[in-house]
């Protein structure tokens, strides 16, 4: 190539006059050229893995002809899924713990959803070694195909699933400092080994409250109650640098317009600060917070935090709704602030919240790979952690720590009190119905100790009444599970 | 079994391709003798044939269809019979363009046929009638010399055509592209390109003042807009640039390429905001995922299709090219790309930027301007459809529905690449005429009386005063390892003038040593004439050579800056050869006489010299 340009230079003397033009073009078009062919370069390398693995890519389907699709597994070695190939040839995808992972490895018949969604294409090639495809090519034999390592801890998993028994609801655990996504269970759940023969049966479930398939830890919106608090007292911490000076006297309920608004079980908390309304989760204190509060200023901190935008999870996820305008009248803002109104969180979207919180306000993006490997074990793609971006300042994370830590100490999660790790959290009682008394449990908190990566978790179990008497202890035994059984 | 043939054949097709691809770039080199370069030319066309008949066998085997044996003889006639021709008829063309055209056109059989057989063999019928068609061409390029004189009627054909379409054409996936006469439809904008590029060569031939140019500007624009409104944008913008890049190497005026780039970087923001068929290209250029379900599933489509197919390609009919929507005309890079491999691709875009490459090398080499813009208009518009194609299937650039010459499916198209590569080739053989017709004149000696009389003329110190120059230019530095080249030639020709022809027709195939006569052509039929030894005679010829050369032809002087050399100062020898620049020049311009001095001395010492090398056996 240099030598053709260094010769056209001095080939056309005769032509010199248009030399520097034809130059000036040639230069211009190899330029193009070669942009075309680094781009082209740039995406094959780069790029090209958020196309291959997006479903709406159907040419995935072909990879199967030539080869066994490959295993999930725990990241402590557990097989969530493999392929059984049978005397004939014949393929089955099974599932050893069948529902314990079923919303977060996912199924691959009728559709597929979780990893097997995702991770189609990594799990449909096969890096093994390529003078063994080669026999395997003029055998007319199949490739074995690449396995997929997740976040996934069996222990904590199989700990959140029992925990939530037969109760509906979903649990998230995340890693703060990473973003690993190292437990999610969502209950009621099916069975992935039977939704090849039983499609009909659990399809038909979906339309009713069971709706199984639906992975309710990224899809189900449930409204927030007290754990909203974390918001509120955020807004407010934001709009009065001097909140150590408020004060109020609960008396159990305030009038409101027309309406009032009770404390939990009508409970009386007398004077009190803004951070033992935090403890006590008191609705009064708080509905009047909110009644204080600049709504454009609120609307935007809910919009920061990811409210009515995409979450950046590789599952399935539902957007996260807050309404709130300056056109609210005052009862709505008043439940709003105590989160009830119309606002609508999914269990994903508030562990994220927790985990920033923990995380000094940085938001890891969650994730589930951790790393894939060839079916002999050699690494062939490592997934590493990756920030989102800054959700709230450092020092307004440190302050809701304190907060968050005060209701373990002194509030309404205190169950989680006294143990080998520092935990810290919000409870929530969500009203979703006229029905008095029946409410969704809430918890979302952190824990952390010497030498452990701190743990998210966000519990919520469906219609399990107080967030303090039902979800905390769920917490409790996955942070007990987490930090003391060594696994 | 047919999996692993599939398989491998993937990777002997990528091989075969890439072995194909280096040999069009090892052909650009200079320095190489005509025999190991018509042999490169010879591998080529094996690796041509290796490559059809192992994709061939890759589809019969996965369709098991007989026909399609019949379909692959016929096109190895076909390619037989376009090399056969081009031999026979046009032995001196540039064999480069020839094999290129021929393996682009395969690559576009193979494809078409795995997507389509009916479409591949509608294709095939095409190419051989476009190119029985286009095979006259070359000749009459050339020869009609009033091309140059239909400017008005270029400018009013082109615009008529494309505002009849505009208004009347069916409405063809959102653009008015065409409309169907007899059943056939035509898309005329493919050939109204290459009317565009005549009118404005014919309209710079003529002059490049300002008043001209603002002239030519008014027509080009009235184009542009008109397929800007028929929502034809890759046309519109392969007739700007073209247009752009003429105007700069007529005039020479950098700051009229660059203020009209800014001009049409300006009105594309314009027609991003005024219409809505641009802003769906934006669209789906910035996050085709996001709009997968309408504008985004195109351009998803095709990198979904370059993706999965990776560097080494999925293997021919392993892939799913048929979910791309317009992969036959629009998007077939894509389909290349996943079926026969990433790697596969860009040796395609090489072997179309050494088509453009060796377009530009054309223009370039030629002197006459009208002929010169031609040249370099329609490599423009070769270069720039390439990116436009190349470009919006990766989504390197907004997608503006451009085929891929001569691979993409589509009768206009193939035609009017056809034409284009066809008028080069006439334009290639005109250069070619023109050095033979030197050698012959040579040959002929002094026939008309009009030369010996300014031999008389002419003063014996001038002569050697040129000579020393020719002596020297090689130290001036700009031609390199030349002599010796020459040398060859002459010895070559003295030694067996039976030989003469034959080493001169190879020579002239070798485009790479004809660029070194290029720099200095007018000396080259005194080296290849008979080597008489006479000095002065040979001498006076080279002078009577430069003055038939550049001063009877060219185009119109107008101004002065296109006068060449005239009144420049002839010490600097590496400016010799010029238009204008004669011996008469030379003696007319009156030299200082120190030079003439020293030019003489040079000439004595230099003339044995010469003598003896071109006698040495």
């Amino acid at each position: 190539m240099k030598k053709f340009f260094t010769e056209k230079k001095s080939g056309a003397s005769s032509n010199r006059k248009k030399n520097r033009e034809f130059a000036v073009i040639t230069y211009l078009f190899v330029g193009l050229f070669l942009i075309l062919i680094g781009y082209f370069a740039y995406f094959q390398i780069y790029k090209s893995e958020d196309f291959i693995n997006s479903p709406y890519n159907t040419r995935q389907e072909t990879f199967a002809e030539h080869v066994v699709r490959g295993n999930i597994l725990s990241a402590d070695g557990k097989v969530l899924a493999q392929t059984l190939v049978g005397e004939d040839g014949s393929e089955t995808r099974y599932y050893p713990y069948g529902g314990m992972f079923a919303h977060a490895v996912g199924y691959d018949s009728n559709g597929r959803a979780g990893i097997e969604s995702f991770g189609n294409f990594t799990l449909l090639r096969s890096h093994a070694f390529f003078l063994e495809q080669v026999i395997n090519g003029i055998k007319g034999q199949k490739n074995q195909g690449d396995n997929i390592v997740t976040t996934l801890n069996y222990g904590l998993q199989e700990t959140a699933y029992q925990a939530l028994g037969d109760r509906r609801g979903a649990i998230v655990a995340l890693e703060p400092s990473t973003g690993k996504i190292v437990a999610m269970v969502s209950k009621p759940d099916f069975d992935p080994n039977a939704v090849a023969t039983e499609w009909e049966s659990i399809i038909s479930d979906t339309e009713g409250e069971n709706s199984v398939l639906v992975n309710r830890a990224t899809q189900g919106l449930y409204p927030p109650g007290s754990t909203f608090k974390i918001l509120t007292t955020l807004e407010y911490l934001r709009e009065n640098p001097n909140y150590q000076q408020y004060s109020y006297e609960c008396i159990g309920s305030i009038p409101i317009n027309k309406t009032e608004i009770h404390c939990y079980n009508n409970a009386v908390h007398g004077t009190e600060s803004l951070e033992a309304s935090f403890a006590k989760s008191c609705n009064t204190s708080y509905a009047n917070i909110g009644l204080g509060l600049n709504r454009k200023a609120f609307s935007g901190l809910c919009s920061e935090l990811l409210f009515g935008k995409n979450l950046p999870v590789p599952y399935a996820s539902n957007q996260s709704s807050f309404v709130l305008d300056t056109k609210s009248d005052a009862d709505q803002v008043a439940q709003t602030a105590i989160g009830q109104g119309e606002t609508l969180v999914t269990p994903m979207h508030m562990a994220m919240i927790t985990a920033a919180i923990a995380n000094g306000g940085n938001l890891m993006r969650p994730y589930v790979i951790d790393h894939t490997e060839n079916y002999k074990g050699v690494t062939v793609q490592n997934y590493r952690a990756s920030e989102y971006g800054s959700l709230l300042g450092a020092d307004e994370a440190a302050k809701l720590q304190e907060f968050m830590s005060l209701v373990v100490r002194e509030g309404t999660a205190s169950a989680l009190n006294g143990q080998p790790y520092q935990a810290a959290g919000k409870t929530g009682s969500a009203e979703f119905s006229n029905i008095k008394g029946e409410s969704h449990a809430w918890f979302t908190g952190y824990a952390s100790m010497e030498g452990k990566e701190t743990l998210a978790v966000t519990v919520i179990v469906e219609n399990g009444g107080a967030g303090s008497t039902t979800a905390v202890p769920i917490a409790k035994q996955l942070f007990d599970r987490y930090f003391t059984s060594g696994s | 079994m047919v999996h692993l043939f599939t398989e491998l054949s993937k990777y002997t097709m990528i091989i075969l391709f890439a072995l194909y691809t280096y040999q069009c770039f090892s052909a650009l080199k200079r320095n190489v003798e005509a025999e190991r370069q018509a042999g490169k030319f010879r591998r080529q066309v094996l690796y041509l044939y290796l490559f059809h008949l192992n994709a061939y066998c890759v589809l019969f085997l996965a369709t098991k269809n007989v026909e399609m044996i019949k379909f692959y003889l016929a096109q190895a006639v076909f390619f037989a019979a376009v090399q056969g021709c081009y031999a026979l008829f046009y032995r001196r063309a540039s064999r480069l363009v020839v094999n290129n055209m021929c393996m682009l056109m395969c690559i576009g059989f193979v494809m078409l046929t795995r997507l389509s057989y009916e479409f591949a063999v509608k294709q095939f019928v095409i190419a051989a009638v476009s190119v029985a068609i286009t095979l006259l061409i070359p000749y009459f390029i050339s020869r009609w010399r009033f091309l140059r004189s239909l400017t008005w009627v270029y400018a009013l054909l082109g615009i008529t055509l494309l505002g009849v379409v505009a208004v009347l054409g069916a409405v063809s996936h959102g653009a008015k592209l065409s409309f169907s006469v007899a059943g056939v439809t035509v898309q005329p904008s493919e050939f109204i390109k290459i009317i565009f590029v005549f009118f404005v060569a014919s309209m710079f031939y003529e002059s490049t003042e300002f008043i001209h140019v603002v002239k030519a500007t008014v027509v080009a624009g009235l184009h542009v807009v008109i397929l800007v409104l028929s929502k034809d944008l890759g046309a519109a913008l392969i007739f700007f640039i073209a247009y752009m890049v003429m105007l700069y190497v007529a005039t020479g005026k950098l700051y009229y390429f660059a203020g009209g780039m800014l001009c049409g970087a300006a009105a594309s923001v314009v027609a991003y905001f005024l219409f809505h068929h641009v802003r769906v290209r934006v669209v789906a250029w910035q996050d085709p995922l996001a709009v997968f379900a309408n504008e985004g599933n195109q351009v998803s489509n095709s990198l979904f299709a370059i993706g999965t197919g990776g560097w080494f390609g999925m293997g021919l009919n392993q892939g799913m090219p048929y979910k791309i929507p317009e992969v036959k005309q629009d998007f077939i890079f894509s389909s290349i790309s996943e079926e026969l491999g990433g790697i596969f691709a860009v040796c395609l875009l090489l072997v179309c930027g050494s088509c453009f490459l060796m377009f530009l090398n054309i223009a370039m080499q030629i002197k006459d301007l009208f002929y010169k813009l031609v040249a370099l208009g329609l490599g423009t518009i070769y270069g720039f459809q390439i990116f436009l194609s190349v470009g919006g299937d990766i989504k390197c650039i907004p997608s503006t529905g451009v085929t891929l010459p001569l691979v993409s499916y589509g009768g206009s198209s193939l035609l009017s690449t056809l034409i284009i590569f066809s008028i080069i080739q006439g334009l290639y053989l005109m250069r070619e005429r023109e050095s033979t017709e030197q050698a012959q004149r040579q040959k002929a000696g002094r026939k008309p009386g009009r030369s010996r009389r300014k031999v008389r003329r002419i003063q014996r110190g001038e002569e050697l005063v040129q000579d020393a120059l020719l002596e020297r230019e090689p130290e001036a530095g700009a031609v390199g390892r030349r002599p010796a080249r020459k040398r060859k030639v002459a010895e070559s020709s003295a030694r067996n003038p039976a030989q003469e022809r034959e080493a001169k027709g190879d020579s002239g195939r070798n485009f790479a040593q004809e660029r070194g006569f290029a720099g200095g052509s007018s000396r080259n039929p005194a080296w290849n004439g008979g080597f008489s030894g006479d000095l002065e005679q040979r001498l006076v010829e080279e002078a009577l050579q430069d003055n038939i050369l550049y001063g009877a032809e060219g185009r119109p002087v107008r101004d002065s800056s296109q006068r060449g050399m005239e009144g420049r100062p002839v010490r600097d020898s590496s400016q010799r050869g010029m238009e204008g620049s004669t011996l008469q020049d030379v003696s007319l311009h009156g030299m200082e006489e120190r030079l003439v001095q020293e030019a003489l001395r040079d000439g004595k010492e230099m003339a044995p010299r010469r003598e003896r090398r071109g006698r040495r056996p």
